[in-house]
């Protein structure tokens, strides 16, 4: 019942979070599997782009204009900043592949558990 | 008292004392900054102590255009002779009868006998609380004053500048001392000390001006132990020489003795007048507000007669005193009134306890004061028993000794028993003649047998002291301190002397040196001049100052009969005098060189040197003379400060009756006059010929002499055992006591300090053991391994597989996110 009104009623917030949650599930699965870096920093965009999703569809005046002066803006600031957050995130994280690369000559991240306990 | 030039007299004394002192202090802050090695200190301290020499002969100039040159008073005491005999018989014969005494005075109208000195007394700083007798910074002027300035500054410039030439050889980054070793054999090298020495010698100089311009007992008493702090660093400077830190101590103790009996005697003082005030307080009428010692023992309604202070009365009578208090209180009742009625029955019944026991009391406490004061001067002036420091400190620089152990400080005692003249009883005067008498005649006898040169000035310092002991204690009060303005003249100029020759030879043995007067003739001709003043060659100063004492023992002899004593030894003391000081010369300036190495090396003093010793020479030979015309000489000056009441005599004994003291002006009859001269030029002479037979012609080979009178010769050769006898008597002793407390403290104190340290080690061994190790580490330790074992057993979740991590943060947030739900009560989707 759940799922069969989503096909009813016109799109609203609950479809966005919908694909917003199909995305985030795609990237963790993604973050979990591969084991090639680059596969991984994708998956972390997936993640963050459904999170992303969720800001918009919140920011909707629809659900708090209780205020005179809100412009239902908030949601999209936010997603820019995690926009800009994720390409400087992916230029850090592609420094360290390519360091990781130079010592390993692999980009594996199972090889990267000198770390551990 | 109003609107004379004599106002300005504290102002430019005040500074005159005061101008050493900030160049003192400039040496002391930048001495070692002041130009190259510190030359400039020398020019700090030399131009400091010349302001303080110009603000004192100003005060002089100014003290003779107001007072005049004092001259009349000394015509006055020559040419009325006769009847001043006869007024003096009166007073003698009859005790206590001033009225005829009044009689006299009255006759004689403006006779010296009435006349007042001119005095200056006033308090810059009241230091005391009011209520209570008065003690602060205050000044005493009168001429003695003024010329003890003039003579003290002069003497002092010029060994400033003589220092400057003396000392140059500190000016040097290092300074070899010759005479002292270190511990493995090889002399001492140190920096020069150039700026120092002249630091001392500034605080000397302020020390020894304060002390004459002092007002009170008090203050004079804090100048008197400042100069010896400035003798004691003095002697000291060599510090690295043993013999000099030695000699330091001996004089800074010996000089303590003194102090000890001068502190006796400032209490007796102090508690039987209340006051310590030389002067009498003023108001600004000019009315006398409160007494000084010298008008409390000599009262002007006295006639300025020796007369026993009520306050001593009281102090001696101090039971009767109590028992009339008590009396008016029992029966009137504790009431102000009835104090007052005691005060007033006491005052009524002062003059019947004044001629009872009670006055017996009362002028034993002026001896005791008196024997305290002196006591004090004994030490600082060297004086028989206490003479042992003054030979010993000849370890200081030669300036030093001519104007620190010659010239000034220890003329410091003369000056004082000079100021305390008045407050001396006949009692108290007979003991200082007694004591000088014994120091003059000892000293000169040690003189004879010294080969240093400068010991045997320092004995001759001794001995001269001796004199101007002598003559206050026979009551000459201007022979003595006459004396002592010409004796500092001559004897700075013979100790500077001596460190000229010195300088050139590098010993103090005279038997290494001989014939220098080719090669030093300054030096040489400026000690002759000396010789012949200390000696008492006709028309050099010493001549007229020992003719003047000489003649005062002769007046004494007279008016006490069996009291000759003092004639003879002051005759053949200056018999020896002559003697040792021609010894002196021949031995070091005449004949063939002892030594050739000495003799090569010598040559004549830097200018800076010799100009001194020239100027001083000078004096040495003329200072005794009278500006011919106007009458002004040392004596004419000396006259207008002698204390209110001495003129006539100090008086008559009364412990020993027949002790009389007559007017000092007797003794300057023409028939003693005449024979004094006669006697002391002829002793003199023999002393000078019998020199000039055994050291210049060599008729009589002393050293035969020594040997024919070999057990004298020890004798006077150990100091007449002066110092084994100290040393068997004091410091043995002493030493003894001290090993013996040493041995205490080792023993017994240092037992009870070590075994309750070790009990302390043992509580705190047992504390480490027990509650520190067992119990606190025990918990801690435990709580550690706790965390430790946690921390392994969390190890294992770190496995550093990336995509495990993510896995854990999903299903970690999923779980997180069901919890809440669960917990919240809303379902997923529960709208």
């Amino acid at each position: 019942m759940l799922l069969a009104s989503l096909f009813t009623e016109p799109v609203g917030v609950a479809h966005y979070v919908a694909v917003g949650a199909v995305l985030f599930v795609c990237g963790a699965v993604c973050m979990a599997t591969k084991r090639n870096a680059l596969g991984v920093l994708m998956g972390v965009e997936l993640v963050l782009n459904g999170a992303n999703l969720n800001f918009i569809a919140f920011s909707q005046p629809a659900l708090y204009a209780d205020s005179a002066w809100a412009l239902g803006l908030d949601g999209q600031l936010a997603s820019i900043f995690v926009i800009v957050l994720a390409a400087a995130e992916a230029a850090v994280a592609l420094a360290i592949a390519l360091n990781f690369y130079n010592n390993f000559t692999s980009i594996d991240v199972d090889h990267a558990d000198e770390l551990k306990g | 008292m109003t609107g004379t030039a004599l106002d300005y007299l504290p102002v430019l004394l005040g500074w005159a004392v005061l101008v050493p002192l900030i160049s003192f202090v400039l040496v002391v802050l930048f001495g070692p900054r002041m130009g190259r090695h510190g030359r400039l200190a020398g020019y700090v301290a030399t131009g400091a102590i010349m302001i303080s020499a110009v603000l004192a002969f100003v005060s002089l100039f100014i003290w003779l255009a107001v007072e005049g040159t004092g001259a009349e008073l000394l015509q006055h005491g020559t040419g009325h002779d006769a009847s001043h005999a006869a007024a003096a018989e009166h007073g003698a014969g009859e005790g206590a009868g001033h009225g005829q005494e009044h009689a006299d005075k009255a006759e004689h109208g403006q006779s010296h006998g009435g006349h007042k000195p001119r005095v200056l007394f006033g308090t810059w700083y009241v230091l005391s609380p009011p209520g209570i007798p008065e003690i602060g910074i205050s000044y005493y002027i009168d001429c003695l004053t003024v010329v003890m300035f003039a003579m003290v500054t002069l003497i002092a410039t010029l060994i400033h500048i003589y220092s400057t030439g003396y000392m140059a050889e500190e000016l040097a980054d290092e300074v070899v001392d010759h005479e002292a070793h270190t511990a493995d054999g090889r002399h001492v090298r140190r920096r020069g000390r150039y700026h120092r020495f002249f630091q001392y010698l500034s605080l000397f100089c302020f020390s020894m001006l304060g002390l004459v311009l002092s007002g009170n007992v008090a203050m004079t008493f804090i100048f008197w132990e400042l100069v010896g702090v400035c003798s004691y660093f003095l002697i000291g400077f060599y510090i690295e020489r043993r013999s000099a830190n030695l000699a330091a101590n001996k004089a800074f103790i010996v000089n303590r003795v003194g102090d000890f009996g001068m502190i006796v005697g400032l209490m007796a003082l102090w508690g039987s007048l209340g006051t310590f005030n030389y002067g009498d307080t003023l108001d600004a009428q000019g009315h006398v507000q409160a007494r000084g010692l010298f008008s409390l023992i000599r009262p002007p309604e006295h006639g300025h007669r020796l007369h026993v202070p009520d306050g001593a009365v009281k102090a001696a009578a101090a039971e009767q005193v109590a028992a009339v208090v008590a009396d008016h209180l029992r029966s009137e009742g504790p009431t102000e009134e009835a104090l007052a009625n005691a005060k007033s029955e006491v005052q009524s019944r002062l003059d019947p306890w004044r001629r009872g026991e009670p006055g017996r009391g009362a002028y034993w406490l002026l001896v005791v004061a008196g024997l305290g004061i002196f006591c004090g001067c004994v030490g600082k002036s060297a004086q028989f028993p206490l003479h042992v420091w003054l030979p010993d400190a000849m370890e200081g620089p030669t300036p030093v000794s001519a104007l620190v152990h010659s010239a000034t400080m220890v003329a410091a005692g003369v000056y004082l028993v000079g100021r305390f003249f008045p407050a001396f009883v006949p009692e108290v005067l007979l003991i200082v003649a007694i004591i000088g008498c014994i120091t003059l005649f000892m000293a000169a006898t040690i003189a004879i047998t010294a080969v240093d040169i400068k010991r045997v000035l320092a004995y001759s310092t001794v001995s001269q002291l001796g004199y101007m002991m002598l003559a206050l204690g026979v009551g000459g009060w201007l022979a003595g301190l006459f004396h002592l303005i010409t004796h500092a003249f001559f004897k700075s100029l013979l100790f500077m002397c001596s460190g000229s020759v010195i300088h050139a030879c590098h010993t103090n043995d005279m038997r290494k040196m001989g014939g220098l007067l080719k090669k030093m003739p300054y030096t040489g001709y400026t000690m002759l001049v000396g010789c012949l003043a200390i000696a008492g060659a006709p028309f050099f100063s010493g001549f007229y100052s020992k003719d003047y004492i000489i003649a005062q023992t002769i007046q004494f002899g007279l008016d006490n009969p069996g009291w000759n004593v003092f004639y003879y030894l002051a005759t053949i003391g200056a018999s020896i005098t002559a003697f040792y000081m021609f010894r002196l010369w021949f031995m070091t300036f005449w004949g063939e060189p002892r030594d050739q190495h000495v003799y090569e090396h010598v040559h004549e003093s830097p200018p800076s040197m010799w100009v001194p010793l020239v100027i001083l020479s000078v004096f040495a030979v003329s200072v005794a003379w009278s500006v011919p015309g106007v009458g002004l000489s040392i004596e004419s000056l000396l006259e207008q400060a002698r204390p209110a009441g001495t003129a006539e005599g100090v008086g008559v004994g009364t412990l020993l009756a027949d002790l009389t003291y007559r007017s000092e002006h007797l003794s300057h009859r023409e028939a003693i006059h005449a024979q004094a001269t006669t006697v002391a030029t002829l002793a003199a002479l023999a002393g000078f010929l019998l020199a000039v037979v055994m050291y210049a012609k060599r008729w009589i080979v002393a050293e035969e002499v020594a040997r024919q009178f070999r057990p004298l010769y020890n004798f006077l050769w150990h100091k007449w055992w002066f110092d084994e006898l100290y040393q068997a008597v004091f410091v043995r002793p002493v030493h003894f006591v001290a090993r013996l407390v040493a041995q205490f403290d080792r023993t017994v104190i240092d037992w009870l300090i070590d075994g309750s340290a070790r009990l302390v080690v043992a509580v705190s061994t047992w504390g480490e053991r027990v509650i520190d190790r067992a119990s606190v580490d025990g918990f801690f330790n435990l709580l550690a391994q706790w965390v430790y074992d946690l921390g392994l057993r969390l190890r294992v979740l770190q496995t550093g597989r990336l995509r495990q991590y993510v896995v854990f943060i999903v299903v970690g947030t999923v779980a997180l996110f069901v919890l809440v739900s669960f917990w919240t009560g809303s379902a997923i989707g529960g709208r």
